[in-house]
């Protein structure tokens, strides 16, 4: 298999959010806004290519009865070094995200690309694999912020996109909003696919 | 001849019992409480119901006509919704909160579920509750009826929770010369218009009963009088949520216990909204948590089926 396949299936084909419905927590909880979510989305694929190298690494001495625990200490490594460099490096996103890097380390999509992927694959598709997934989310979770945001505060990272005299619809920005976005998108999401299926 | 081989599935034997009659039904039921919107809150009234209704109907045509399928505008149960949303605003809201909000209880709330009959929850209650969380200011800006001018000011219900202003007196609230949602006011011509319903077997007593009746027994508590009582069952939005809203065919229970379980649920949480929480009412919110519970309560009530196996 080639690389670009890797990819394509990350970004599109299985996409973790609009096809996988991996990961809902995250990402119904922090996308009030595109930079929320992207930072999410970058944090989350940073964690992803740092598991799959090391689990891809480690996948012959780990015993197959204890792989679980095993994965999850190897991301609950990377997340505590994401959440530190953030902390240091971007602390406002890291103040706006709070409870929700460190939960990275439960976020069904790392321990599902481990297990289903990088424990069985060479380490070169295993990063190639994460790339993929980890944009696929980050994207998916750029487009719901910049959704949710546009509509429940009239801007796109924190531009100003509709002024003047457009009342920004609050429930957008609130829980029921992130369910309603994500619902239409991905039945959108569906519509299209299955248009060019069809 | 051919077709006269042909034997339909049932119904054989048909009633000219139709959506669009008991809709119709429920318009003529609604007609009362309108006429006396507008005599309390003027021309304001007529515009947000004109508003709420058009748009009802122009999304409803748009939907199915976008997901290829039958258009059904002519069983008027959009007309229906457009004017209870429009009866669960205040007055003074601009032109455009009745036409976001129709359109958000056609769309989000019936259509995308797959239309009449397939809808979890009471869209019209949906497209409040969307406007009431977006623009809260908006959404509880009342004002005086048969307006000296539009001042601003409280719902009875808000005067019983927070102020000690003065409370209307309780002719008013009969008659619905009160602040609140253009169709709520009037308690009188809503029991009529219910009574209606009733008789034309629209409804049945069940749920609007044992919602009423939850709410009279617990206010008779906690207010320790019968005017306290008298205030919370004609003040707020009881009346027109327990007769037309909680009683929608397809987000409330189907069994007979099944809807007298629903009614007294809808009456605790409507009670325990208004006095344990920070909000002054809560029949729509009630309704949409009951709404939600419906397929639960059914479960749990439907009756033996005759003949079946004991698990």
């Amino acid at each position: 298999m080639n690389g670009f396949k890797y990819l394509k299936n990350g970004l599109i084909n299985e996409n973790p959010t609009f096809v996988q419905l991996l990961g809902m927590c995250p990402t119904l909880a922090v996308t009030t806004s595109a930079e929320n979510g992207m930072g999410m989305g970058l944090a989350t694929t940073a964690v992803l290519i740092g598991s799959n190298i090391a689990i891809s690494l480690l996948r012959k001495v780990i015993p197959d009865k204890i792989r679980i625990p095993a994965f999850v200490v190897v991301i609950a490594t990377f997340v505590t070094i994401i959440d530190m460099f953030m902390h240091a490096y971007a602390l406002d996103l890291y103040k706006s995200l709070g409870l929700f890097i460190p939960l990275i380390v439960v976020n069904c999509l790392i321990l599902g690309r481990a297990e289903a992927f990088a424990s069985k694959n060479s380490v070169g598709a295993s990063i190639l694999d994460a790339i993929g997934m980890g944009l696929g989310f980050t994207i998916a979770l750029t487009i719901l912020g910049s959704v949710r945001e546009l509509i429940g505060a009239g801007s796109i990272f924190g531009y100003t996109i509709i002024g003047g005299a457009y009342k920004p619809a609050l429930i957008m920005i609130l829980p029921p909003g992130a369910f309603i976005a994500l619902g239409l998108l991905i039945g959108l999401v569906n519509y299209i696919s299955r248009k060019k299926a069809a | 001849m051919e077709n006269r081989l042909i034997a339909s599935s049932s119904p054989h034997i048909r009633s000219d019992e139709t959506v669009s009659r008991i809709m119709l039904d429920v318009i003529i039921a609604l007609i009362p409480a309108f006429i006396a919107s507008v005599y309390y809150f003027g021309l304001a009234s007529v515009k947000i119901t004109i508003l709420s209704v058009l748009t009802a109907v122009i999304a409803e045509v748009a939907c199915q006509k976008a997901m290829k399928r039958p258009v059904t505008i002519r069983d008027l149960s959009a007309v229906v919704t457009g004017i209870l949303l429009a009866f669960n605003l205040p007055p003074s809201v601009p032109w455009w909160i009745p036409i976001v909000g129709s359109a958000f209880a056609i769309i989000i709330g019936k259509q995308v579920f797959g239309g009449i009959g397939h809808n979890f929850i009471n869209p019209a209650l949906a497209g409040r509750a969307m406007l009431a969380t977006s623009w809260p200011v908006i959404m509880t800006n009342w004002v005086n009826p048969a307006g000296v001018d539009a001042v601003s000011t409280a719902t009875p219900l808000a005067i019983m929770k927070e102020t000690t202003a003065s409370l209307p007196p309780l002719s008013d609230l009969f008659l619905g010369r009160i602040p609140g949602c253009l169709g709520e006011t009037s308690a009188i011509l809503l029991i009529i218009g219910g009574i209606y319903l009733v008789y034309r077997g629209v409804i049945t007593w069940r749920i609007p009963v044992a919602y009423i009746g939850t709410v009279a027994v617990i206010s008779l508590i906690t207010e320790g009088s019968i005017t306290g009582m008298t205030y919370h069952l004609f003040a707020g939005g009881l009346m027109l949520g327990a007769i037309y809203m909680a009683t929608d065919y397809s987000s409330s229970p189907v069994t007979p216990k099944g809807k007298i379980i629903y009614g007294i649920g809808a009456g605790l949480v409507t009670m325990l909204i208004r006095k344990a929480s920070t909000l002054p009412e809560g029949v729509s919110y009630s309704i949409l948590l009951m709404n939600v519970a419906a397929p639960l309560i059914d479960k749990y009530t439907s009756p033996k089926v005759f003949g079946g196996v004991k698990k």
